[in-house]
């Protein structure tokens, strides 16, 4: 099974030099520390600052300058700031190469389920649906199962949706899966999870190729 | 304030004409460029059944929220809210109404409304929840729903330095929403750190050009930070 980092290193593949890149909350934002060494990427906070940089040391902590998670960070050199509905054509113009989120529920027709639990309180999606109908290029990361087991990888999503038909690309903690054709299509595994382990735990049709190479850290 | 001189010296002067049951558009994200003086003066005011557009609802007892605390609001227009136990308890117990719109849905209803056009089409929450009930329309062989714009009767704005005429920048972050709402008011409100003479900001680096400024008034600001967040020195 992957760690958060690790799903975050294999994310971080999927990264191309030049790339303009927009990060979720949570292991998302882990994929920033995997960035390859010499490869420039501009990340995205969608609050309207492009070329978002790491957190700030305690001097240089400034309240004008936060992420989309509202916590404090710095930019980098190159940066670009502007208002919310420039950042907002940016994400749904398809201007981002790469948007990674996470999400509750995903299914074979590419539908994503990621902001309201009903019964729970919902606090809002925040940018996620603009997100993932503007973006071409979206990878979803999410553990592969709930902690009772049930597959989160459906035929059809349960809860409410935040995206019809958007997603193409997933990163569980047990596998990368492609979705296309209103199929899973199984193309690594985690190293020491077999074939077996993933299919079980993949309540959607699975594609499984003959040959499944395991991930490699 | 006379001609095009739209400073204002007193909060009383800034939101003269507030009224009970107005909507009120306000900039920031989270507690980020927020215009904690008009804020407070609202609070002090007392106007009741407010709608409120603004991305969040601020956090218990600072922002927005301390309008919560004299049931002020009857209705928040937000794409992410409930960082405040007395939002969660307003809102369960019925009190306050919540329309939940996609983060970049509700900037361009923001920007549409200022800039005259009534609606437009996104792809944005096509197939969820938020599509529902709303008009669908195909282009190019994929799905849109119509969203109508956003105009309120106040839009209450944090800038960084204006000058007398009302152009107005901001700094980093702190733009956000505050550009798009200064737009959308019938009346807008800007409250700044630092009053300038016309002349004195770069006319080719103006963020909110004065023409949609009414009121421009000096603040200061506790500028507090939701979530401070520091990496060791290396």
């Amino acid at each position: 099974m992957l760690t958060r980092e690790q799903i975050a290193m294999r994310v971080a593949r999927e990264l191309r030099d030049g790339y303009y890149v927009n990060l979720g909350i949570g292991i998302p934002t882990l994929v920033a520390n995997y960035i390859p060494k010499g490869m420039q990427v501009m990340l995205q906070s969608e609050n309207g600052l492009l070329g978002m940089g790491p957190f700030p040391t305690e001097d240089e902590v400034d309240p004008d300058m936060i992420n989309a998670g509202k916590q404090t960070v710095t930019a980098v050199t190159g940066a670009s700031i502007f208002d919310s509905a420039q950042s907002f054509a940016m994400i749904r113009g398809g201007h981002v190469d790469l948007t990674v989120l996470g999400a509750f529920e995903v299914d074979v027709m590419g539908n994503i389920a990621s902001w309201m639990i009903p019964g729970k309180l919902v606090k809002g999606m925040g940018g996620a649906m603009d997100l993932v109908a503007g973006a071409e290029n979206i990878v979803v990361t999410m553990t592969h199962a709930s902690k009772d087991g049930e597959s989160k990888l459906l035929p059809q999503c349960t809860l409410p949706l935040t995206g019809a038909g958007c997603i193409k690309k997933v990163v569980t903690d047990l596998a990368y899966v492609e979705i296309r054709d209103g199929k899973f299509w199984l193309i690594e595994r985690a190293p020491g999870v077999s074939v077996d382990a993933i299919a079980k735990l993949t309540a959607g049709e699975l594609v499984v190729p003959e040959i499944v190479p395991e991930m490699e850290f | 304030m006379a001609g095009l001189d739209k400073v204002v010296t007193t909060y009383d002067q800034a939101l003269a004409g507030l009224a009970d049951g107005m909507t009120i558009i306000a900039g920031g994200f989270g507690l980020c460029g927020i215009p904690e003086g008009l804020i407070a003066q609202i609070k002090k005011m007392g106007v009741r059944d407010l709608t409120v557009v603004s991305n969040n609802c601020g956090v218990d007892g600072f922002g927005l929220g301390i309008l919560l605390e004299g049931r002020q609001i009857k209705k928040m227009i937000s794409s992410y809210v409930g960082e405040n136990a007395l939002f969660e308890q307003q809102l369960l117990s019925g009190e306050l109404e919540v329309e939940l719109t996609p983060q970049g849905t509700l900037a361009e209803k923001i920007r549409a409304g200022g800039a005259g056009i009534p609606a437009f089409f996104t792809a944005t929450g096509y197939g969820t929840p938020i599509g529902e009930g709303k008009e669908v329309r195909e282009f190019h062989g994929r799905q849109y729903i119509l969203e109508e714009s956003i105009t309120g009767d106040f839009a209450i704005v944090k800038g960084w330095k204006a000058d007398r005429f009302g152009n107005v920048i901001y700094r980093h972050t702190a733009r956000n929403f505050n550009p798009l709402a200064a737009t959308a008011g019938k009346i807008t409100v800007v409250e700044v750190e630092e009053i300038v003479e016309p002349g004195e900001l770069d006319m080719d680096n103006i963020h909110t050009p004065g023409i949609y400024v009414d009121r421009v008034i000096q603040g200061t600001f506790e500028k507090r930070i939701e979530r401070r967040t520091v990496r060791q020195e290396a």
